[in-house]
């Protein structure tokens, strides 16, 4: 293996790294934030994010997105994605983002479904 | 393996030798492997999305599920000890990158260190799993089954709806109830470890005490469980048909039955991969000590384990959100 050269800049280059340790403990510093900022968030649950937004409640979707930010620089900056070509990025994000969001829409519309016949129907489970 | 070819690099990559997007063949393979299993997890955690869509008005809520932390017995701990765990690996996931790091500048000693510090990284997780695992399975305060197979609970209105365990309230009345096992009975049935209270013994105990109430399995509008008036408790608690002390992949003390399953199949299945993850990373230790990675003249092998040890720090991150915080 010869040279190893890494990108050193995340946030668009907000922030650069002189080296690749230095770089390494920069996002471990951020996923250790956003991780802390979901533990509050999931301790305290305020109020005010409790209100619904697209049938998820609020909260949930702060929840949602932080992962994903979180799971971004984990592949990104863990997994040297960042370094990959721009043909393997796509071809492992698009597939499972693809396929991944289609599972859940099926199967979350299919639950909500049959929670609305447990709901509606004559049929009781409470007994 | 590119040490035959590495100093040639060959421009038509159809011609054999080349890198097809620039990665070698072990890499590539490693990210294959992840993307299918990682439609494994997501497979895992959208029928766990179904499930609890489909009892989106009786899901147990975590924070009173997952409350124990080492050390401090009886303090209301909720989500600490999972938000530990999760830096615990994400921490472990830095030591392997650093090891990878390492393996790029050909210094054996700090990958050989890096590489024990993931594992022990690891292993720590996979214990702090099982702990949490043994107090899931031992339960805290115990509950009634219904005859639909619903749970419930029981509060003390005396002390602002706080839970109460069956022990606590629950009367002690002599008799003889013997485990049916396979050697006292016919040899082909037996029974499950019977609880510590029978149905009677908690109905006259919930009885004598005035202050108790059912909590029901169902939320309200601002998601909290349903508490029941004196009259109605009385009557869910004579329906009952079970008394259910901790969990077992059959019926579960915190709620909807199919919630104790998920939680073993998917924290179970990952933990699985980090034993996994655990054992690899020992191996390629033990080939870096030795010195199979210098032979070579680059340590590759670090990378590819190393995609998959971050890969399982990943599933976590999504495992931690969808079970513990949403």
């Amino acid at each position: 293996m010869g040279q190893h050269t890494h990108k050193l800049e995340i946030f668009r280059g907000l922030i650069k790294f002189k080296s690749n340790v230095q770089k390494i403990w920069g996002v471990l510093i951020f996923l250790s934030i956003v991780t802390a900022i979901e533990v509050a968030l999931g301790i305290v649950k305020p109020e005010i994010l409790m209100s619904s937004f697209l049938s998820l409640k609020l909260i949930n979707w702060i929840f949602l997105i932080l992962t994903i930010v979180k799971a971004y620089y984990i592949t990104w900056d863990f997994m040297h994605m960042r370094d990959e070509t721009f043909g393997l990025q796509a071809s492992v994000v698009i597939s499972l983002i693809f396929l991944i969001a289609y599972l859940a829409f099926i199967l979350l519309v299919e639950g909500n479904y049959i929670y609305d016949v447990f709901f509606e129907g004559f049929v009781s489970w409470n007994f | 393996m590119s040490s035959t070819i590495s100093s040639a690099e060959v421009q038509n990559d159809w011609d054999g030798g080349g890198k097809p997007l620039k990665a070698s063949y072990g890499k590539l393979m490693m990210w294959f492997f992840i993307v299918s299993d990682a439609l494994t997890f997501s497979g895992f955690l959208v029928s766990y999305g179904f499930a609890r869509f489909k009892h989106i008005d009786s899901w147990p809520i975590a924070d009173e599920v997952f409350t124990h932390f080492p050390f401090l017995h009886g303090v209301d701990a909720p989500m600490y000890y999972v938000a530990l765990m999760t830096f615990i690996l994400i921490f472990s996931s830095v030591t392997m990158v650093l090891a990878v790091d390492a393996g790029h500048n050909n210094n054996k000693n700090r990958v050989a260190f890096y590489m024990l510090l993931t594992i022990v990284g690891g292993a720590v997780f996979v214990g702090s799993q099982a702990w949490e695992w043994a107090n899931f399975i031992r339960g805290e305060y115990g509950a009634l089954e219904t005859k639909g197979g619903q749970i419930i609970q029981f509060v003390d209105s005396n002390n602002s709806n706080k839970r109460i365990a069956l022990k606590d309230f629950a009367e002690f009345i002599p008799q003889e109830r013997q485990q049916h096992q396979r050697s006292n009975g016919l040899w082909f049935r037996d029974e499950s470890s019977l609880p510590n209270f029978t149905l009677d013994e908690v109905y006259q105990g919930f009885l004598a005490n005035s202050n108790l109430l059912v909590r029901s399995q169902k939320l309200d509008d601002s998601g909290k469980k349903i508490i029941l008036s004196r009259e109605e408790s009385i009557e869910k608690v004579s329906q009952a048909v079970y008394v259910v002390e901790g969990a077992n992949l059959i019926r579960n003390e915190y709620g909807n039955r199919l919630f104790a399953d998920f939680f073993f199949f998917i924290t179970g299945f990952h933990g699985f991969h980090v034993f996994s993850g655990v054992v690899i990373n020992i191996i390629i230790f033990l080939n870096v000590l030795i010195g199979t990675y210098e032979k070579r003249g680059h340590y590759e092998m670090v990378e590819k384990v190393g995609l998959y040890w971050h890969f399982v720090d990943l599933v976590w991150v999504f495992v931690f959100t969808f079970f513990y915080l949403v």
